[in-house]
């Protein structure tokens, strides 16, 4: 599969899916391992831009329209603020555990 | 777990297939029901800044007093004037010294709904921005501990700091706790627009009900203005051009990511008939021209937002576009201007 290929986490990585539908994100604390993706999808009619400035991790998705899903992998212990670029209300926190 | 994964893997396929094509049209989106457009019942205020009558009194010389700024002259009604919809009807506000601002002057209109204020979302509520302007040398040019003397040595404002904040004096806190206070007032009233909302079949003629359909559909404007106030309070680039020789780059000065290069805050369309020139340079004089934009897809295509592309709508379709957005024009209210304290 396509995914233990990229991650090399294949018997540990989960992924975990993350909706933003209506400016919200469908949970507002998620947990998860180090190496675990989260995918983020866009159930919205309009384009959302997922990115974290966080110390644990920054990155940033780029913006994606309704139907398509970007993801991250999460790399090191700690939380991660996630915000939507577009959406400054829109606002959720991963917690990555060892 | 195995589940999980297979799941994961055909979003991944699903990334990498779906990637959106510049020009690649959008599903036809953003039909909301009418009632989501009415205005809320409750103006929303903080907890330690619940509005009564003597904040909003207090509040309202404040913000109609030119004496909160250096030189006397500029209150904030000078660029927020409510004989303009609550701006000013210049293309860029001009402050101290006449000088001219870089950006236009947003109505304060609904702002107490706004979770964040300002072109570029700097600010964060109606109390965290009242400050800034009397700050700005830009605009009125007044170091907060000279204007808390000039408002304590008037027994007006003494009394009515005393009645509206007992115990909290006349602060740097208090000043703009009032000034929010006063703002939270200012909010859109009924409109014909709302009115058919609420059922009036005739509130509205048939140009502005086709105004809608475009608006809700072809024109694809509800994905950035929704709900009752109009606005995602959302920062998007929607390509117009600089009028200054140097770009505003709008929310990345805020933020910097890619994405927000020249972006910025989605405006509010209530009661927009009052508040020409638009956009944040004031570059165009009419809601025609506005809707020419649009329908252009824009005129910077760097870093355009996807939302934005050519429309191809015929003249009908602006027209009535236009008349919709003159539906959202309220009732007009009286603004009494209030007497200042002298003494
Ligand atoms: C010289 C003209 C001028 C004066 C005086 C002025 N403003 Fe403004 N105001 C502006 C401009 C221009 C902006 C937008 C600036 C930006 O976004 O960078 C603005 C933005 C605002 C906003 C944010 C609106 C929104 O939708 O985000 C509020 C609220 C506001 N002003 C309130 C006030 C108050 C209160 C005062 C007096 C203490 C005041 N202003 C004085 C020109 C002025
Ligand atoms: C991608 C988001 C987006 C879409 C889609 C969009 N707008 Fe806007 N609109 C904005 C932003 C952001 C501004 C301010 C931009 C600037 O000044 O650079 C704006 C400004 C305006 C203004 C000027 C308001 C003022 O007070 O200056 C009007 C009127 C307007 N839009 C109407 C429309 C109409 C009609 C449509 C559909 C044809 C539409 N918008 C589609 C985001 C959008
Ligand atoms: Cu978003």
């Amino acid at each position: 599969m396509a995914i233990i290929a990229v991650t090399g986490y294949a018997i540990a990585a989960n992924e975990h899916i993350v909706i933003q539908k209506d400016k919200h994100f469908s949970v507002k604390i998620l947990t998860v391992k180090v190496g675990d993706w989260v995918s983020f999808k866009n159930d919205d009619a309009f384009f959302h831009n997922v990115f974290s400035l966080s110390d644990a991790q920054s990155f940033d998705l780029g913006s994606h329209g309704q139907g398509q899903a970007r993801r991250v992998q999460m790399a090191k212990e700690g939380t991660v603020d996630i915000e939507c670029a577009i959406h400054p209300e829109m606002k959720m926190q991963i917690k990555v555990m060892k | 777990m195995k589940n999980k994964i297979l799941m994961a893997t055909v979003f991944a396929f699903s990334v990498t297939t779906l990637p959106l094509v510049a020009g690649e049209s959008l599903p036809a989106t953003g039909k909301a029901p009418l009632a989501s457009y009415l205005r809320p019942h409750a103006v929303p205020a903080p907890e330690d800044n619940k509005p009564t009558a003597v904040r909003v009194e207090l509040g309202k010389a404040l913000f109609f007093d030119p004496r909160l700024s250096g030189s006397n002259t500029i209150s904030c009604a000078t660029c927020h004037n409510p004989a303009f919809g609550w701006s000013d009807g210049l293309p860029t506000g001009v402050g101290h010294g006449m000088k001219p601002l870089t950006r236009a002057t947003p109505t304060i209109l609904n702002t107490a709904y706004n979770a964040i204020l300002m072109w570029d979302g700097r600010k964060k509520s109606l109390e965290d921005q009242a400050l800034g302007p009397i700050e700005a040398d830009v605009e009125m040019n007044q170091d907060i501990p000279g204007l808390l003397k000039k408002l304590d040595a008037l027994e007006g404002y003494r009394d009515l700091f005393k009645k509206a904040y007992p115990g909290e004096g006349i602060s740097p806190a208090t000043v703009a706790k009032a000034i929010a206070s006063f703002e939270r007032t200012i909010v859109s009233t009924d409109s014909p627009f709302d009115r058919w909302a609420r059922g009036d079949q005739k509130a509205v003629t048939a140009d502005v009900k086709r105004g809608f359909a475009v608006f809700e559909g072809k024109g694809n404007c509800t994905a950035c203005h929704q709900g009752f106030n109009f606005t995602d309070y959302g920062f998007h680039n929607i390509g117009v051009k600089d009028v200054g020789d140097k770009p505003d780059e709008g929310r990345y000065t805020q933020r910097k990511l890619p994405s927000l290069k020249g972006a910025f805050k989605t405006p509010t369309l209530r009661d927009v008939a009052l508040t020409a020139p638009y956009m944040r340079n004031g570059l165009y004089k009419t809601l025609e021209e506005v809707v020419d934009h649009y329908d252009r897809g824009g005129d910077l295509k760097e870093n355009l937002s996807a939302n934005i592309k050519p429309l191809n709508l015929d003249p009908q379709e602006k027209a009535d576009l236009v008349a919709f957005m003159k539906s959202l024009t309220g009732r007009p209210v009286s603004v009494t201007i209030p007497l200042l304290p002298m003494h």
